[in-house]
């Protein structure tokens, strides 16, 4: 123990953890537990001297709003389909990463390049790839078609709208799910090639006396042994993409959606992030709270099935 | 199936290149292990037994050299296609498998004409399972097991696909002694069982000496000497073999012949008529000296170890190589303990010569 004339060295210490933490961690989620319970809450309003009565109303306000239903199922279709596409290609990736002997630090920082990369930065790329409104007159866009419309042209296909003018929604979706799951790789594969790395080379010569096919000793041996990694992979992957929102900023702008439609592509977080601009911060803490939940919710069923799939 | 090896050579290339100097793991290796056998590979650590025995399984390829399966040449054959059971040093047993699933895993590798039915897998890896009584363990991970138990699952492993020539390398090594002793037993009936060509690793010369057929003695890579245990034990070819085989070790004494005759010290030991006058060590069992009143040589008595049967007199002596010069005797014979000085009479067969720069045997006529 601390000698009790010594604890208020400890104490001097830990302060500025502490009080970084009280100003930027605990303040503000007392702070939003508050706004969210006070029926209408906005900044100005009680700046200006307004009260608020405590109630659930900004809740049921956010369950109301028929656009919020929207936001949850983008987000929803972006975690469902990124998580395990990401996953198991950062697998395939990290597995082939790691068996090859010559210039493997090159290729590991090639493929970590893109961890080190602004995200903002990555979705302008992406959309001029998939051919981005607003750089080219509508009328000419037919001349400005990106990369992706040239090969698929290339190939005899006809061009798609992707993100422009008259995309349909699932166009708009499947850009986003190739932009998230490369923007999600980097980081998934240096776990995974770190964890494949510390699995003990004997059980590789193990399954080799043991006559095992190359796709076995994968399944069988490498995917089991790698299971803490990769469930430590898949949950944060949900996590991260209930919180999606710079990605769709970074290729549709601050619009989310498509020209004619701004808002289709509106998230969980932008939700909140529009509710703030708009001075309700009762709204925006109370879709922070349910988003909160949600990840729980779905963090906790995770831990669930994955216990039963992971070893040691 | 017999395995023979023809000049077997691992070489590691140096790892830092400045001082540049390679490992000879394993020099020059030459030997046909007849069918059925038990060979056991024996030597100090870091003499290259386990580098031998991976070179056998495929998993490292020789530098140079032959290896034979039978009539065909498997040195370029892969691991896989060997049909090899190799229980590793430590075991290696899949950690997110049960015991049974561990067992099946080789079976449910076969694939084309090999390929087992779910039946036939299940009865296949419980006879193995029965074979080194591990069928009651069949539900636990391995990480639920004792060393020995998971020793035993590992062989079990290593037999379910009725391998054409088994592999164990220090087997033994993570049990206590009894368990030791009672599962090199099993190693042995096992072997004897199934007729399986059986090469096991080991640094303890009693456990090599008591289960093979043939031994093999290595040293730094080189093979020292081949042969029965009991052979290479009661004719050893060097020194090292000599000190590395038997317990209590053999008594190591410095001296030399000088006109047909040892000594050690003042004293004339033997006679070896027609050996040329050298500098020698001679190495004397302890149960090939026994105290006699008209002993030749005297040693300084230290105490007597009386041990049920055997009896053990520790005395030394100034040109011994080891701190004492110690003989087994039967603990019927009575030695006086109060006595400063002990005298022994020595028996021929169990008395070597070894000439002091070569340390090589030195031969002569038992009269
Ligand atoms: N991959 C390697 N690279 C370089 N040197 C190695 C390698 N593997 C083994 N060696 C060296 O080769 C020699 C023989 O090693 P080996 O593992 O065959 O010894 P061993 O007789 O099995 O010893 P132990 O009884 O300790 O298991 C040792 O000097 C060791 O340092
Ligand atoms: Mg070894």
């Amino acid at each position: 123990m601390v000698d009790s004339k010594q604890q208020w060295k400890a104490w001097l210490y830990l302060s500025p953890a502490i009080i970084l933490l009280l100003v930027f961690t605990v303040w503000p989620i007392f702070n939003t537990l508050r706004m969210a319970f006070l029926n209408g809450y906005g900044n100005m309003a009680a700046m200006g001297g307004a009260t608020f009565d405590l109630g659930i109303q900004n809740f049921l306000k956010v369950i109301e709003y028929d656009k919020f239903i929207d936001c949850l199922k983008t987000t929803a279709i972006l975690c469902v389909a990124t998580v395990p596409i990401s996953t198991t290609l950062a697998l395939l990736i990290a597995v082939a990463l790691n068996s090859i002997k010559p210039l493997q630090k090159t290729l590991q920082t090639i493929f970590f390049l893109p961890y080190v990369t602004n995200s903002i930065a990555i979705g302008m790329v992406f959309a001029t790839m998939f051919n981005i409104v607003g750089y080219n007159p509508v009328e000419r866009a037919a001349d400005t078609w990106g990369i992706i419309n040239n090969v698929i042209q290339f190939f005899g296909g006809e061009a798609i709208s992707w993100i422009n003018q008259g995309s349909t929604y699932t166009a708009n979706i499947a850009v986003m799910i190739v932009y998230i799951v490369w923007n999600a790789l980097p980081f998934k594969i240096l776990i995974l090639l770190g964890g494949l790395q510390s699995i003990n080379k004997q059980y590789y010569d193990a399954a080799k006396v043991d006559g095992t096919p190359k796709a076995r000793v994968l399944t069988r041996i490498t995917i089991p042994l790698l299971s803490p990694m990769l469930a430590y992979v898949i949950i944060t992957g949900f996590i991260g993409g209930f919180k999606e929102y710079s990605s769709i900023v970074g290729i549709f702008g601050e619009k989310m959606g498509p020209p004619d439609d701004a808002g289709r592509l509106n998230t969980m977080v932008g939700f909140v992030y529009d509710a703030l601009e708009k001075d309700r911060q009762g709204l925006a803490s109370a879709g922070a709270l349910i988003l909160f939940v949600i990840i729980l919710i779905v963090t906790l069923f995770n831990n669930k099935v994955i216990k039963k799939h992971v070893h040691y | 199936m017999k395995v023979v090896l023809e000049n077997l050579t691992k070489i590691f290339p140096s790892r830092d290149k400045k001082s540049g100097k390679e490992v000879v793991a394993v020099n020059d290796f030459t030997f046909e292990i007849p069918d059925g056998q038990l060979v056991g590979l024996l030597g100090p650590s870091g003499c290259g037994k386990s580098t031998t025995l991976y070179m056998i399984s495929g998993l490292q390829k020789p530098s140079s050299g032959k290896i034979y399966f039978g009539d065909d040449d498997v040195t370029e054959l892969s691991t896989e296609n060997r049909g090899i059971g190799l229980v590793f040093q430590n075991y290696a047993l899949y950690p997110h498998m049960t015991v049974q699933q561990n067992i099946l895993f080789p079976l449910q590798n076969l694939g084309g004409k090999d390929k087992l039915s779910k039946q036939e897998m299940l009865d296949r890896a419980y006879e193995a399972a029965r074979l080194v009584q591990i069928d009651e363990l069949m539900d636990r991970k391995p990480s639920e097991l004792s060393g020995g138990q998971q020793q035993r699952v590992a062989i079990a492993r290593a037999l379910v696909k009725m391998p054409r020539v088994l592999l164990l390398d220090e087997p033994l090594s993570n049990l206590d002694a009894r368990l030791r002793l009672q599962t090199r037993e099993e190693i042995r009936r096992i072997q004897k069982e199934t007729g399986i060509t059986t090469i096991f690793v080991t640094h303890d010369q009693e456990e090599a000496m008591s289960i093979s057929d043939v031994i093999v003695v290595m040293k730094l890579g080189v093979v020292q000497q081949i042969g029965k245990p009991q052979d290479v034990y009661d004719d050893p070819k060097n020194l090292f073999v000599a000190t590395f085989l038997g317990t209590p070790p053999i008594n190591v004494l410095e001296g030399k012949v000088e006109g047909g005759k040892v000594y050690i010290g003042d004293e004339a030991v033997m006679n070896v008529n027609g050996v040329e006058d050298q500098n020698v060590y001679i190495g004397i069992r302890p149960e090939g000296i026994e105290p006699a009143a008209d002993g030749v040589l005297t040693c300084k008595l230290n105490n007597v170890e009386v041990m049920g049967r055997d009896a053990s007199v520790v005395s030394s002596h100034e040109n011994s190589v080891n701190p004492v010069v110690r003989a087994i005797i039967s603990s019927d014979i009575k030695v006086d303990t109060t006595a400063e000085a002990v005298k022994f009479n020595i028996k021929p067969h169990k008395f070597f010569l070894f000439n002091k720069d070569t340390e090589e045997r030195v031969y002569f006529e038992v009269k």
